[in-house]
Formats: structure tokens, sequence, C-alpha cells
């Protein structure tokens, strides 16, 4: 899976701690600004209204379009999170991509989520609608 | 026997401490049992223009054609015949969290002057952050021209967060207009001396009445009407008295609903009826002297997006009764006021969507715009 995910995204392995650290402290941050009234302090979001981000199955299976819909504004149509059905799209937050990356890098990291690899801002810079 | 007394009686003492908490954090967790879902609806919703964004505001012409704003910087006139015409010459907007284009008011006059009024968001240098601006345009063969900003909030930030927004004319021909604490609640609101947390009234050209209340107070920003807000974006004026009524987004457990007096608090960030998203306190003090207390506050939070009147004689017994969108529960709340106390509250298009704004039109059918969907018109059954 996770060789299947590095195939698929370049996504960029750091071995710095620090780095990874310092964006996912500036991503609870801008969590805590930009996200945390709909999908809640415990990132479980609202059954069937708000998709869960935390241990989310769609995330990690669809984690560039989870990154476009942040860049770009939500997703068109209905989802299936963890068995449960979502058809409310997000909207565009206008959030710079190097703070794209770092609140990727907090929900990856949040909650029981875990992630080694590290969301950059050169990474959300390239991705297209 | 004495030790047994101790035991039981500090079982007691727990099991009591564990029931208030308990008590306690219910009140913030609780589902609304205090609003009713009718049983009967007599009411069809009609969708009569569909938009998957988020149609933040609508404003009608005399014909009942609608001019609404895209929150993304859109301003669109929905013509009676199903066409969309797309209005030129918005400004450059400031997409960020909460904030982008919101509100939209016809002068009282517009059917001669064709001026309007608008709020967005707004960036004066890129990646500094922004805040409110209200503007003053006329509209001229779908175009706005003489477009000028009539007041600029200096008090920016990258927060996302409330931006207020919403403007309302009252019977004298002064314009208010809201700007929410921009996410930095203890130090704006209260201070006379910053914009945001706070109502603001000028005359229709932009300029600032003499007698606003802080007109004469050094250094105080002279458009100030009323202070200590957290995030009003809902507002009305009352056909029988005249003022300016406002819901506005508190805390977890704080929205209010206010009616507007001229140079005073409400209060905000330190008298509140809510607590933090956390879960944490803001303040012990649900009240202290010269600060006002709300008409009403929710119990759990409804996130009110919008306010209006129901002046209409279509909808029966509505009539009189105020309309509050809840963006949070995905309906609108139908409020009974006697002698300005809440008395009784109603679901209206449950689960339609999130509420954005509600308005009458000139043939007198409430409207309301709903995100991702677009405007439904809420048609009684004959």
């Amino acid at each position: 899976m996770r060789v299947l995910i590095l195939l698929l995204f370049p996504l960029f392995l750091f071995s710095q701690k620090d780095s990874l650290s310092i964006s996912i402290e500036n991503g609870r941050i801008l969590y805590d600004d930009f996200c945390i009234r709909c999908h809640l302090p415990n990132g479980k979001g609202q059954i069937g209204i708000i998709p869960p981000l935390a241990k989310s199955d769609f995330l990690y299976e669809h984690m560039e379009e989870s990154i476009k819909a942040l860049k770009f504004g939500g997703i068109d149509g209905e989802i299936i999170v963890n068995g449960v059905k979502y058809n409310s799209r997000m909207e565009k937050m206008g959030l710079y991509n190097d703070e794209i990356a770092d609140v990727m890098n907090y929900i990856l990291n949040s909650w029981g989520n875990k992630s080694d690899l590290m969301i950059t801002e050169e990474y959300v810079d390239k991705l297209k609608k | 026997m004495k030790n047994k007394l101790i035991k039981l009686l500090s079982i007691l003492f727990i099991f009591a401490t564990n029931l208030s908490c308990a008590q306690l954090g219910e009140t913030f967790i609780r589902e609304d049992k205090d609003i009713i879902s009718p049983d009967e609806i007599n009411y069809d919703l009609e969708l009569v223009h569909e938009n998957d964004e988020i149609i933040w505001a609508i404003e009608f012409f005399e014909d009942n054609s609608i001019l609404a704003t895209v929150k993304s910087g859109k301003l669109i006139h929905y013509k009676n015949n199903g066409d969309e015409v797309l209005i030129k010459g918005l400004p450059k907007i400031y997409l960020r969290g909460q904030g982008g284009l919101m509100d939209i008011e016809f002068h009282p006059n517009f059917e001669k002057n064709k001026l309007l009024y608008l709020t967005y968001a707004y960036e004066k240098e890129e990646g500094k952050g922004g805040s409110t601006n209200v503007a003053r345009a006329k509209l001229e063969n779908d175009s706005l021209i003489d477009f000028e900003v009539l007041y600029e909030a200096t008090e920016v930030s990258r927060r996302g967060q409330h931006f207020g927004g919403r403007l309302e004319f009252d019977n004298d021909g002064f314009l208010y207009f809201s700007i929410g604490d921009r996410g930095n609640r203890d130090v704006n609101p209260q201070n006379l001396k910053l914009d945001g947390g706070k109502i603001y009234r000028i005359n229709d050209d932009g300029s600032i009445p003499k007698d606003n209340p802080f007109y004469n107070l050094p250094d105080a920003k002279k458009a100030i009407y009323s202070y200590g807000h957290r995030n009003p974006q809902g507002m009305f004026k009352h056909p029988n008295s005249g003022k300016i009524w406002t819901n506005e987004h508190g805390p977890k457990g704080g929205d209010e609903i206010n009616i507007i007096n001229k140079g005073l608090n409400y209060g905000w960030p330190k008298i509140t009826y809510g607590i933090n998203y956390s879960g944490t306190t803001i303040t012990k003090n649900k009240s202290l002297p010269n600060m006002e207390q709300p008409l009403y506050y929710w119990i759990p939070s409804i996130a009110p997006s919008c306010f209006e009147f129901i002046n209409s004689d279509r909808y029966g017994d509505w009539k009189g009764s105020l309309l509050a969108g809840a963006l949070k529960f995905k309906y609108l709340e139908r409020i009974v006021l006697d002698n300005n106390k809440v008395v009784y509250r109603e679901k209206i298009a449950e689960d339609l969507g999130r509420p954005r704004d509600v308005k009458e039109s000139k043939d007198g059918y409430i409207h309301v715009s709903i995100e991702n969907k677009g405007i439904y018109k809420i048609v009684p059954k004959s």
C-alpha cells in the first residue's frame, strides 16, 4: 500500500523530523482556524454531513483528490467515507500552498492517523485541477 | 459503622459531583430539544435558480427577479425568463476562509438612482491578510460603474474567521453594516479605536453621521454604532420600530439575537453564554454592568447565517415572526416573539441544506438561498 502511494504521488520522505513537526504545528493552528468548525476538534466530522478526517479510508485511498479538494474547493458528487455517504461540497478556503501542506501534515498525524510521508509546498504547487 | 457512613457519604458525594458535571456537559452537547419539527407542512419548496456554489445574499428587483452574490466572487442577475446574467465590474475579492463576496443591498431609492452596496473581504497587500470592505456602485447595462469604497476596515488578519458583512438601511436612510472580530477577540471587539466586532452606521454616500455615538471620541472609529460583537451575519429592520435587529454567531452555545441600540456594548468577549469550540471556558461572566444582554441566546448553537422579519400575508399566522438560517442544523428557524420574548421556535425547510440568506420578494414570497443548491421559493399550499 505504501509503495503504491509512493508510486502514485511524488511525496517526499524527509528524514529530518524537525521540518515535519514544524509543519504539523503550523497545520494545527490552521486547522483550528479553517477546519475545526465542521470537521470538529477530534477530526470525526459529523456523520452523513461532514466526512471524518480521523482514520478516514477515503483520505488514504484518494490522497491526491483530497489535497486537490483543499486547493481548488471541494469534491463534486457523492463520496463514501468509512462506509457512509457524503454529498456536501467543501468550499474553497483560500489557503496558500504551504498552508495546505501544513494542514495536511497535521491531519495525517492526528487522531490516530499516522504518516511518514511529508506533504510539501512543491507537491501542492504541482497539483492541477 | 462510622467508617461505613463516611464511605457511603463519599460515594454519594462522588455520585453528586459526577451528576452535576454530566449535566453541565450535556448543556453544551445536547440536541436542540426546544425547537418543534411541525407534523404538518403547508408549503412547498420550489427551486427557482440552481447554483452549486454559495449564494451569500439575494436582493429583489421590482419585477421580482433576483440579484445574487456568490461568495467566490460573482454577481448574478437571475431573470424571470430563466436567463442568468453575470454582472461585470466587481473588485478583486479576498477569498479566505469565511471571507469572499458577501452581502448586497439596494439603495432605498434604487428604482431611480440604481445605486447598490456590497460587502466583500479585501486584502490590500498579498499575504498580509484582509478584512471587510463596504462599497457602493451604480448598476448600468449589467455592469457596476462609479465603483467607490465607502469603508475599509483597517485591522487586517490572515485568519479565516468573522468577516461579518451584513448590510441594512433604516427608515432614516442610514446604512448599517457588521464586521466580525476577525478571529482576534481579545483585541478588536472592546476597543473603539480598532475595527472588527462592531456594527457601523454611515450615510448613503459613505460619510459619517455627526450624531454617531463615538463621533467626538478622540481616536475612535467614528462609524461605530455599537460594539462588543463577535460575528453578526443576520440583520433586518423591524417594520414597526424601525430598529435594526441582528443575530450573531457566538462561540459554542453563545449565538445571540440583539436589538442594536446606539453606543451600546454587547459584551463580547467579556460576557457570553458560550464556551470555546474545544470546550474550555472563555469567561465565567454571563453579565456585567454596562453590557447588554441578548434578547435571546441559542443553546446549542445553530450558527445563524441570516435573519428576516415575515411581513407577508401569504403565510397565515407566520406574519410577524422571524426567520433565522441555521447553518449547523440545515434548516430555517421560525421564531415567534411575545413582548420581545421568544415563545415558540419551529423548523422550516428541514434538511434542505445550509441556508445563507432569507428574504421576502416584492410580491411577498419568502426565498432562501441554500449552499451548493441555489435559491428556493417557499410556496404556501393552497
